[in-house]
C-alpha cells in the first residue's frame, strides 16, 4: 500500500485514490482538439517523492504516481477497476498456478533506447528481493521460490544481532529462457500472482540501473512507460515528456507534464480555481463543506470512489479485547450513515463489507456487524461481560481524523455506556511506532488501500496470522487454512469463492471495524477537455486531451 | 572599531557550537522512530530500517552522532536527507527563495511603515493619523494566515490580477503580494514606533532650534528629526529580517514558495536532524550578523555612540 502524502505525511483518509465505479470519469464526451493536444502541456499537483524513484523502493503516492507514469509493467489495471490485462506481457501461462511462463512483447524500448528483455525483469526482481539492498517493497517477491535465500532477517526480530548475509544473490525461482521469455516458479501455488504483476514493484529496470548506484538512478530514472523523465527540481517540480518511441496501447497524447509540488493543498486549490493548475487529485477538506468545490469548479469537479477503507482496529493481544461479542457490540453501536452524512458530507460512504466493493472478488454487504443496531449491541455487550475502564480510540492528529474518531467514540459511549474517548497521537510516526511494536492499549484508526485489485489483498495482509499489516495479531486457524487454500486455487474464480468463505469466518470474529469507504474529490482546469482516473484515482495521464 | 568587530565575530563561535548542540539534541529528543511511519499502515521491512540506520549512524550514541555531524559540517558537508538528497543542495535552493521573500517584505515594511510613521508623527490626530492607527491595529490583530488567504483569494482568484502562487523563478512582481502579507504585522509596528519616536522628538530642543534658524522644513525633518528618530526603527527592522525568514513558514505555504520554512517543517516531522540543524544554524548566523550590522549602524546614525 502506498502512503498518501497529503495532510502532513499521514494516510489522509480518502486522499488515496481510485475510480468512479461505473468506469471512466471523463467530463466531456467529444474529446479535445488534436493539434492542441499533440503540442500541449499540463501542470498537475504532486508531492515531493520521499525516496529516489526506484520502483521497488517507493511506497508513497508522491513518488508512486511518477513511477506509474514512467514505467509499464507486464499487466495493467483497467481504469474501470476490472480484471488486469496484459500490457508488456504477450502471454502469462500456467497449468498449476505454480510455474508461470511469461512471454513479453518484442522490441519495446526503455527511454535510453535499449530494448526491454526478459532479463530486465529477472534482474530487477532479484535486486528488489536481495535484502542488503534494503528495498521497502522486498516482501512482494516472497511468493517466488528461493526468496528466503536472498532475503534474510534479524533472527530475534529487533536487534542487536544483524541479519546474516544472504546465501544467494538470485532467487532460484527465476529463469531467463530467451530474450523474450522467462519462467517464474513460486514457492507455493498462488492464483493471484499474475494480478500482482501490475504493481510498481514488478517493473523492469534497464541495464543502466545495474551499472551504477540505485540512488543515482532514482534521481534520473529511466523507465519504459508512455512518459519520459526529464528533470526533477526537489520540492519544486518534476518535468516529464512524451516518450515518442512508445509502442504499446497507452501512448500519451499531450506533450509535456509538470508535476508541481505544493506544501499546502489550499495553495494548489487556488491555482486550480484560477486556471494555473490543470489537475488536482484531491481538493482540500476546507472546500468540501457546503459543497463549495462543486460551486467553484462546476462540471470540472470529479467525485469518485476509491478502493480505500477506513478501519478501526482492535489490539487483540490486549486481554480486554479478546471477547468477540464485545468487539461485535462495539461495531454494531456505530451509526456509519450518520458519520458519512454529517462529517464527510456524503463524500465517503458507510462501509458494509470487509473488502472494498470496488475490488474484483469482493462481495458487497458481507459485514454483518457493520449495521447500526443499538438493541443487538446492548444485548451482546451484556453477554460479553462488559468492558472495564476507559476505552481509548487512538488516531494520528497530523491528519484530519479527529472529527470522525470523536463521533465514533461518542456513539459507542451513548449506545453501550462505555467511557470511550478519542485520543490523538501527535504524529503518524509515533502512532505507527506503537502499533508496530504491538503496544496499543486501545482501539486505533487504520486505513487500507489495495496494492493490486484482488480480494486476496484485503484478506492476507490484514487478517491472516503473520500478515504484513495484521497489527492487532488476530489469528484464526480456520481463516488461515481457507486463505491458504484460496491462494492455491487453480483459478481466480475458485480462489474468490474460498476467500468469501474465509471472510465469513472473519465476519464472526470482528477483528476490526470497517467504518467508511474512500471517496475522492478531484478537479481539472478548463484546458483539459477529456481525461480519466486510474483504478486508484490517479490521473491517467495517457487519456488527457486538450 | 576593528577590535570591537573582531570580538563580536569571535563571539559567534561559541554561540554557533552551542546552538548546533542544542538544536541537535532537541531534534534527537523528538519522539517517534523516523522509519515507523514511512511505509504506511504496515511496518517497514527490517532490512530497509537496518540499511538506513547504518547509513545514518542512528544506532550510535547521541554525542557520537553529533560529533560525526560536526566533523562533516567543518568539511562543508551538511549531511543528507532520508531520501538521499544533499542538504547542501536544499540550502542552496531554498535559502535564496526565503531571503528574497524576506527582503521584499522588509522593503515593503520599511517604505510603507516609515512613510506612514513620519506623516502621522508630524500631524497627529488628523484624519491620516486615525486611519493609520486603525489600519495598523487591524493588521496587528489579524493572524498572518487570514491576511494571506484573504489577499490571495481577492487578488489571485477573484480579480485575477496576480497568479495565486509564486512560480519557481521568483520574479519580483510575484513577490509583492506575499511580501506584503509576510511584512504586514511588522509594518504596523514600524509605523507605530516611527510615529511615536517622531512625535516625541518633534518637541525636542534641537528641532525648535533648527526651525528657529529658519531651515527649510524638508531639512529639519529629513536630516535633524528623522536621523535621531530612526534608532528604534532600525533596531526593529534589523532584527526583523531574521524573524521574517524564520517566520515565513505560513506565508511560504500559502503562496507555494519553496523556502526554508517548508523544509524545516518537513524535516521536523520526519525527524531528519541533519536538515533541521543545518537550516536553523544558517538562520542563527543570519540573526547574529544582522544584529552586528544594526549595532554598527547606530554609530552612523548617532556619532556619539562609540565602540570599545
Amino acid at each position: 500500500m502506498r502512503v498518501s502524502k497529503r495532510a502532513s505525511g499521514a494516510i489522509a483518509a480518502g486522499a488515496a485514490f481510485a475510480l468512479i465505479a461505473s468506469g471512466c470519469s471523463s467530463s466531456s464526451d467529444e474529446g479535445g482538439d488534436a493539434t492542441k493536444t499533440t503540442d500541449g502541456s499540463i501542470i498537475v499537483d504532486g508531492h515531493e517523492p520521499e525516496n529516489p524513484l526506484v520502483p521497488a523502493n517507493t511506497t508513497e503516492t508522491g513518488g508512486g504516481k511518477v513511477i506509474d507514469w514512467i514505467f509499464t509493467g507486464l499487466v495493467e489495471y483497467p481504469n474501470n477497476g476490472g480484471a488486469p490485462q496484459n500490457a508488456l506481457a504477450e502471454s502469462i501461462e500456467t497449468t498449476d498456478s505454480k510455474v508461470y511462463k511469461i512471454k513479453i512483447k518484442q522490441n519495446t524500448k526503455f527511454h535510453d533506447g535499449t530494448v526491454v528483455k526478459a532479463k530486465n525483469f529477472v534482474d530487477a526482481w532479484n535486486w528488489g528481493a536481495y535484502s542488503p539492498n534494503g528495498a521497502q517493497n522486498a516482501s512482494f517477491f516472497a511468493d517466488i521460490a528461493g526468496f528466503a535465500d536472498v532475503n534474510t532477517s534479524d533472527p530475534d526480530g529487533d536487534g542487536p544481532k544483524k541479519a546474516p548475509e544472504p546465501t544467494a544473490k538470485e532467487m532460484s525461482g527465476l529463469k531467463v529462457v530467451d530474450d523474450w521469455t522467462f519462467e517464474v516458479t513460486l514457492a507455493a501455488p498462488t492464483a493471484v500472482f499474475p494480478t500482482k504483476l501490475g504493481y510498481s514493484t514488478f517493473m523492469p529496470l534497464p541495464d543502466a540501473f545495474f551499472a551504477g548506484k540505485a540512488e543515482d538512478f532514482g534521481k534520473n530514472p529511466i523507465g519504459n512507460g508512455p512518459v519520459k523523465f526529464v528533470s526533477w527540481e526537489p520540492n519544486v517540480a518534476i518535468k516529464l515528456t512524451r516518450f515518442d518511441d512508445y509502442s504499446l496501447r497507452d501512448k500519451m497524447k499531450i506533450k509535456d507534464v509538470t508535476v508541481k509540488m505544493y506544501q499546502d493543498d489550499t495553495a494548489a486549490y487556488s491555482d486550480l480555481v484560477s486556471g494555473n493548475l490543470d489537475f488536482m487529485q484531491q481538493v482540500p477538506v476546507s472546500s468540501l463543506a457546503g459543497d463549495n468545490w462543486k460551486n467553484d469548479l462546476g462540471d470540472r469537479a470529479i467525485p469518485s470512489t476509491t478502493p480505500v477503507t477506513g478501519i478501526i482496529a482492535f489490539p487483540i493481544y490486549d486481554a480486554r479485547f479478546k471477547n468477540a461479542d464485545l468487539r461485535k457490540a462495539i461495531s454494531l453501536s456505530i451509526n456509519r450513515q450518520e458519520i458519512s452524512d454529517k462529517i464527510f458530507f456524503g463524500n465517503r460512504k458507510p462501509a458494509d463489507s470487509w473488502a472494498n466493493p470496488l475490488t474484483p472478488g469482493a462481495k458487497p454487504g458481507n459485514c454483518t456487524s457493520c449495521k447500526y443496531d443499538p438493541e443487538q449491541a446492548k444485548a451482546l455487550y451484556a453477554k460479553s461481560g462488559g468492558f472495564k475502564g476507559q476505552l481509548k480510540l487512538y488516531y494520528n492528529a497530523d491528519a484530519s481524523h479527529k472529527e470522525w474518531m470523536e463521533a465514533v467514540a461518542q456513539q459507542i459511549k451513548t449506545t453501550l455506556g462505555i467511557d470511550a474517548v478519542a485520543t490523538g497521537v501527535p504524529t503518524f510516526a509515533v502512532f505507527r511506532q506503537n502499533i508496530n511494536a504491538h503496544k496499543m492499549d486501545g482501539m486505533y484508526r487504520a486505513g487500507w488501500q489495495q496494492d493490486y485489485p484482488d480480494v486476496e489483498n484485503w484478506v492476507n495482509p490484514l487478517y491472516v496470522t503473520g500478515g504484513s499489516s495484521n497489527d492487532g495479531l488476530y489469528s484464526n486457524p480456520e481463516v488461515d487454512a481457507l486463505a491458504k487454500q484460496a491462494g492455491a486455487a487453480p483459478s481466480l474464480e475458485a480462489s474468490h469463492d474460498l476467500f468469501a468463505q474465509a471472510v465469513a469466518k472473519i465476519d464472526n470474529d470482528v477483528p476490526s471495524i470497517p467504518v467508511y469507504f474512500g471517496g475522492q474529490q478531484s478537479g481539472h482546469s478548463e484546458k483539459i477537455k477529456k481525461m480519466e482516473l486510474s483504478n486508484v484515482g490517479e490521473l491517467d495521464i495517457t487519456s488527457v486531451e486538450l | 572599531m576593528g577590535r570591537y568587530l573582531l570580538r563580536r565575530l569571535l563571539q559567534l563561535v561559541p554561540v554557533f557550537i552551542g546552538t548546533t548542540l542544542m538544536i541537535y539534541s532537541l531534534v534527537w529528543a523528538v519522539p517517534g522512530d523516523p522509519f515507523a511511519g514511512k511505509c504506511g499502515d504496515r511496518a517497514c521491512p527490517e532490512n530497509y530500517v537496518a540499511a538506513m540506520t547504518e547509513k545514518y549512524h542512528l544506532d550510535e550514541p547521541f554525542f557520537v552522532q553529533y560529533a560525526i555531524y560536526m566533523k562533516n559540517l567543518f568539511m562543508g558537508d551538511f549531511g543528507s536527507t532520508w531520501s538521499g538528497r544533499s542538504v547542501n543542495d536544499i540550502i542552496a535552493t531554498s535559502y535564496p527563495n526565503t531571503l528574497k521573500l524576506a527582503a521584499v517584505a522588509l522593503l515593503i515594511e520599511a517604505v510603507i511603515g516609515l512613510t506612514a510613521g513620519v506623516l502621522t508623527g508630524l500631524r497627529r490626530n488628523g484624519f491620516l493619523d486615525n486611519l493609520v492607527l486603525i489600519s495598523t491595529l487591524f493588521l496587528i490583530a489579524l493572524p498572518v494566515f487570514v491576511v494571506g488567504f484573504v489577499l490571495q483569494w481577492l487578488f489571485g482568484v477573484q480579480w485575477e490580477i496576480v497568479k495565486p502562487t509564486v512560480s519557481s523563478e521568483m520574479r519580483f512582481t510575484e513577490l509583492i503580494l506575499p511580501g506584503f502579507v509576510l511584512g504586514s504585522a511588522s509594518m504596523a509596528y514600524v509605523a507605530r514606533v516611527a510615529r511615536t519616536s517622531i512625535a516625541e522628538n518633534r518637541r525636542a530642543d534641537y528641532v525648535r532650534t533648527a526651525i528657529a534658524k529658519g531651515l527649510p522644513m524638508r531639512r529639519v525633518v529629513g536630516i535633524h528629526l528623522l536621523r535621531n528618530s530612526l534608532i528604534p526603527v532600525v533596531t526593529l527592522l534589523g532584527t526583523d529580517l531574521g524573524a521574517l525568514m524564520g517566520g515565513a513558514i505560513i506565508t511560504e505555504g500559502i503562496f507555494g514558495v519553496n523556502g526554508i520554512g517548508r523544509q524545516v517543517l518537513r524535516a521536523i516531522v520526519t525527524k531528519e536532524s541533519a536538515t533541521v540543524v543545518s537550516i536553523v544554524v544558517v538562520l542563527v548566523l543570519v540573526y547574529l550578523l544582522m544584529n552586528l550590522l544594526v549595532d554598527l549602524l547606530y554609530a552612523a546614525l548617532d556619532p556619539r555612540i562609540r565602540y570599545e
